[in-house]
């Protein structure tokens, strides 16, 4: 048979590598300054643009997208071209997708920290951000697709199955995500309310990791350890189970970040069974990775790649047991809320994402160089410092966790909490975030060091950016016949298409039912749509993150009721959310739960916090908050929010819209009155007036629903 | 209005039940499939990534030493 010359596109693959570099750097740094930020206040400079609820999204969003994302790119990139046996489809697709995607990554740093924000985690970016995701998603799709249709291998190797179920399900999942209405340019409210948005949001979350921090890395995993290691994959039939078995079953796993919450006990369910069986396909996943260096054990103990690889695929076995035991009820009643989750995440994220894509740049760099690697000791050097960086984040993250949970739940003799005051317990854990803050150093001067060595290894030879390669052209006989499951290999569209509908189906299940029988969220009466102030108080509340810190949602437990309600013992209902566009439950307590914290302090205690948390609760680690008191409420877009909130089902009446500043301005001046009485001075107008407007309305409209049946 | 209608979908618990079959089945079909396929095919499949036809990657031992 005649060899065709063909030629890799590497240049793109180089682009995407230094972002990779670059946003590693920089997203890494920016979640050690939020770090330092949690136990020393003073880091975040009284600027607003530096305050830790802004910087949180800010680091989470660049290490994910940016860092993680570039390297994806990077890999999926050199990966498929051999594995097809075929250039990238189109050159010009190649460089829409890499500059689109650095020019979102550009319009996050700057959005964020000017605090336009969604407030839904990982999902952040303001709406016409969104719209830019998917197309340049669908321009990575449509490339590489293309690639894949003008192939000349005639089966796809299992690390493409990963692709492309990472290219259809975070398609699905950023739509139905980002379902918003805009007020303005940079402002939107999500469509979904209370529950369902939590739901919606939480299915994304949750899936964001598996499909776009996990699928496309399985699939790294599976084309760059048989290289690194020279071995093909110890089991392939084993890898196909993996596929199907993980993308079926992940979809279904997103309720469990809502466990005994206001969510639907069903879903919670779902959620835990879907869980417990995810370990199943993941440790398969992982033993396929480590048994693929049988025999080649002894070259582990030389080749910092395959160090790298080996500790990658042991955190993703680690992080992928331990995800399954927190989504069990009784160990999560425990850990949510805690560091242990930020601890959980960061196993994956450090180990599992970080050192596979460390570990393929290593293999890459000196191949696409035609070179060696500079120093293979200040590659161990990184591996080494960067594993300690690992043990240094991990662990006191989890010593803090337990600790702090268990002191939220303890109860004296008298039958009271033992540590009322919640401060109590941040103040006990400080000494466990300093800590934190040494080990994620450890691992960004580890990173340093591989970009000293990279530009190094660089120089040293010459870059290919057109790599020659010899590749027999595809037969055409033998398209037909063959078993179902090889037949389906050889259509990539069929193929898509199955997998959009397995994960479709989780989906489905989980969701429409909350959405369309309505005794899932059972309705209270006295619950009203927020105030016109409420409202912009909200916006601000969302606008600074306060969700990164304060959840709103009191679990059924007596410790959390005694602690958040010890008058009422209310915990949190479905039904008090429904107006909440989007719904503000967090996911971690750094300070307390907020969502029954309507009437339990004066006007005037929150005034005085907001401006100098440090002396009103002495020890807190709550930045200040210092231009609320100057900035003053954007009364102009009142009535575009109150229109917005009506169309997507919010009952304010028709012609509301008109009214609603007049509304506004009485509440703000009883709010500014009160605060003179007490010496306050300060302009109704100040955006700290709407925000204590909402904040004093929390939790309180099923209380009036109580007095009402007491009549 | 699309809510009503959906909202009144007859035997909408039918639903898990449809979806566990599509799962039941699938998943059997696959591992049949999966340990009664031909070893030399799967053989061939993992070998994929070693073989690129390029020399520059052709030598796969590391560029480490």
């Amino acid at each position: 048979m005649e060899l065709e010359k063909i030629h890799y596109d590497n240049k793109i693959v180089k682009a995407f590598i230094i972002a990779t570099i670059i946003f590693g750097i920089v997203g890494m740094t920016v979640g050690l300054l939020a770090a330092i930020q949690l136990f020393y206040p003073l880091a975040n400079f009284d600027l607003q643009y530096t305050t830790f609820g802004r910087i949180r999204p800010l680091h989470t969003n660049a290490v994910i997208f940016a860092f993680v994302g570039n390297a994806m790119f990077a890999g999926i990139y050199y990966s498929l071209q051999r594995l097809l046996k075929t250039r990238m489809f189109n050159d010009s697709l190649s460089w829409i997708h890499f500059w689109g995607w650095q020019l979102i990554i550009l319009a996050a740093a700057i959005t964020l920290p000017l605090g336009l924000t969604t407030s839904k985690e990982y999902a952040e970016l303001e709406w016409p951000i969104d719209i830019a995701i998917a197309l340049i998603w669908v321009v990575f799709g449509i490339n590489m697709i293309g690639t894949i249709i003008k192939r000349r291998e005639q089966h796809m190797y299992v690390a493409i199955w990963f692709y492309i179920a990472t290219f259809v399900t975070v398609a699905v999942l950023h739509i139905v995500n980002s379902f918003e209405m805009p007020v303005t340019f940079f402002k939107s409210y999500s469509w979904y309310a209370g529950v369902q948005d939590a739901l919606v949001q939480w299915w994304y979350g949750h899936n964001a990791v598996a499909f776009f921090l996990t699928t496309p890395f399985l699939g790294i995993m599976y084309y760059f350890l048989p290289k690194a290691a020279n071995r093909p994959v110890y089991s392939y039939r084993l890898s196909i189970i993996h596929f199907w078995s993980l993308i079926f079953i992940y979809i279904w796993a997103g309720p469990h970040h809502l466990l005994y919450t206001a969510l639907p006990e069903w879903a919670q369910s779902l959620g835990v069974v879907f869980s417990i069986m995810l370990i199943a396909p993941s440790w398969g996943g992982m033993l396929n990775g480590l048994f693929t260096l049988r025999g080649a054990w002894d070259r582990v103990r030389e080749d910092a790649v395959l160090k790298f690889m080996v500790v990658a695929v042991t955190a993703y076995g680690m992080a992928t047991l331990e995800g399954p035991l927190l989504s069990l009820k009784n160990v999560n009643a425990i850990t949510h809320y805690t560091d242990w989750i930020v601890a959980h995440v960061h196993v994956g994220g450090l180990g599992w994402n970080g050192f596979l894509i460390f570990g393929m740049i290593y293999w890459l760099i000196p191949r696409m160089w035609n070179t060696k690697l500079y120093s293979s000791k200040l590659a161990n050097l990184h591996f080494w410092i960067g594993t300690l960086g690992i043990v240094f984040y991990a662990l006191p993250m989890y010593i803090g966790g337990v600790v702090q949970s268990l002191m939220w739940k303890e109860f004296a003799a008298d039958g009271f909490l033992k540590y009322q005051n919640f401060l109590e317990t941040t103040t006990q854990i400080l000494p466990m975030y300093m800590l934190r803050a040494v080990g994620g150093t450890l691992y960004l001067t580890g990173v340093l060091i591989m970009t000293y060595n990279l530009i190094k290894t660089a120089a040293s030879g010459k870059f290919v950016a057109n790599e020659e390669a010899e590749v027999a052209p595809l037969p055409k006989a033998i398209h037909d016949g063959g078993h179902w499951h090889s037949v389906l290999e050889r259509k990539p569209i069929l193929f898509t298409s199955l997998a959009l509908v397995a994960i479709l189906i989780g989906g489905i299940i989980e969701m429409v039912p909350t959405f369309l029988i309505k005794s899932n969220i059972p309705t209270i009466a006295s619950v009203k749509p927020y105030t016109p102030l409420e409202l912009h108080g909200r916006d601000i509340y969302i606008r600074e993150g306060c969700v990164s810190c304060h959840s709103q949602m009191i679990r059924p437990f007596r410790s959390e009721v005694q602690r958040y309600d010890p008058k009422d013992g209310e915990y949190s209902k479905a039904g008090e959310y429904v107006y909440d566009h989007p719904f503000l439950w967090g996911s971690k307590r750094t300070g307390p739960d907020l969502h029954r914290t309507g009437g339990k302090y004066a006007d005037s205690w929150h005034y005085r916090h907001m401006l100098t948390p440090g002396e009103v609760s002495t020890g807190s680690i709550m930045p200040a908050y210092p231009w609320l008191y100057e900035q003053q409420i954007n009364k102009s877009i009142t009535a575009s929010m109150i229109n917005a909130m009506r169309t997507i089902g919010v009952p304010y009446e028709a012609g509301y819209e008109d009214r609603a500043n007049d509304d506004l301005e009485k509440q703000a001046s009883r709010i500014a009155e009160g605060l003179q009485l007490e010496g306050l001075d300060t302009s109704s107008d100040a955006e700290i007036v709407a925000l204590i407007a909402y904040l004093q309305r929390l939790g309180k409209d099923i209380k009036l629903e109580k007095v009402a049946n007491n009549q | 209005m699309y809510k009503n209608i959906l909202q009144n979908i007859d035997h909408i618990a039918i639903w898990p039940v449809i979806s566990f079959v599509i799962f039941f089945v699938f998943f059997i079909g696959l591992l049949v499939w999966v340990f009664t396929a031909d070893k030399n095919f799967m053989n061939e499949m993992s070998q994929k990534p070693l073989h690129d036809g390029s020399e520059l990657n052709s030598d796969t031992e590391s560029l480490m030493q």
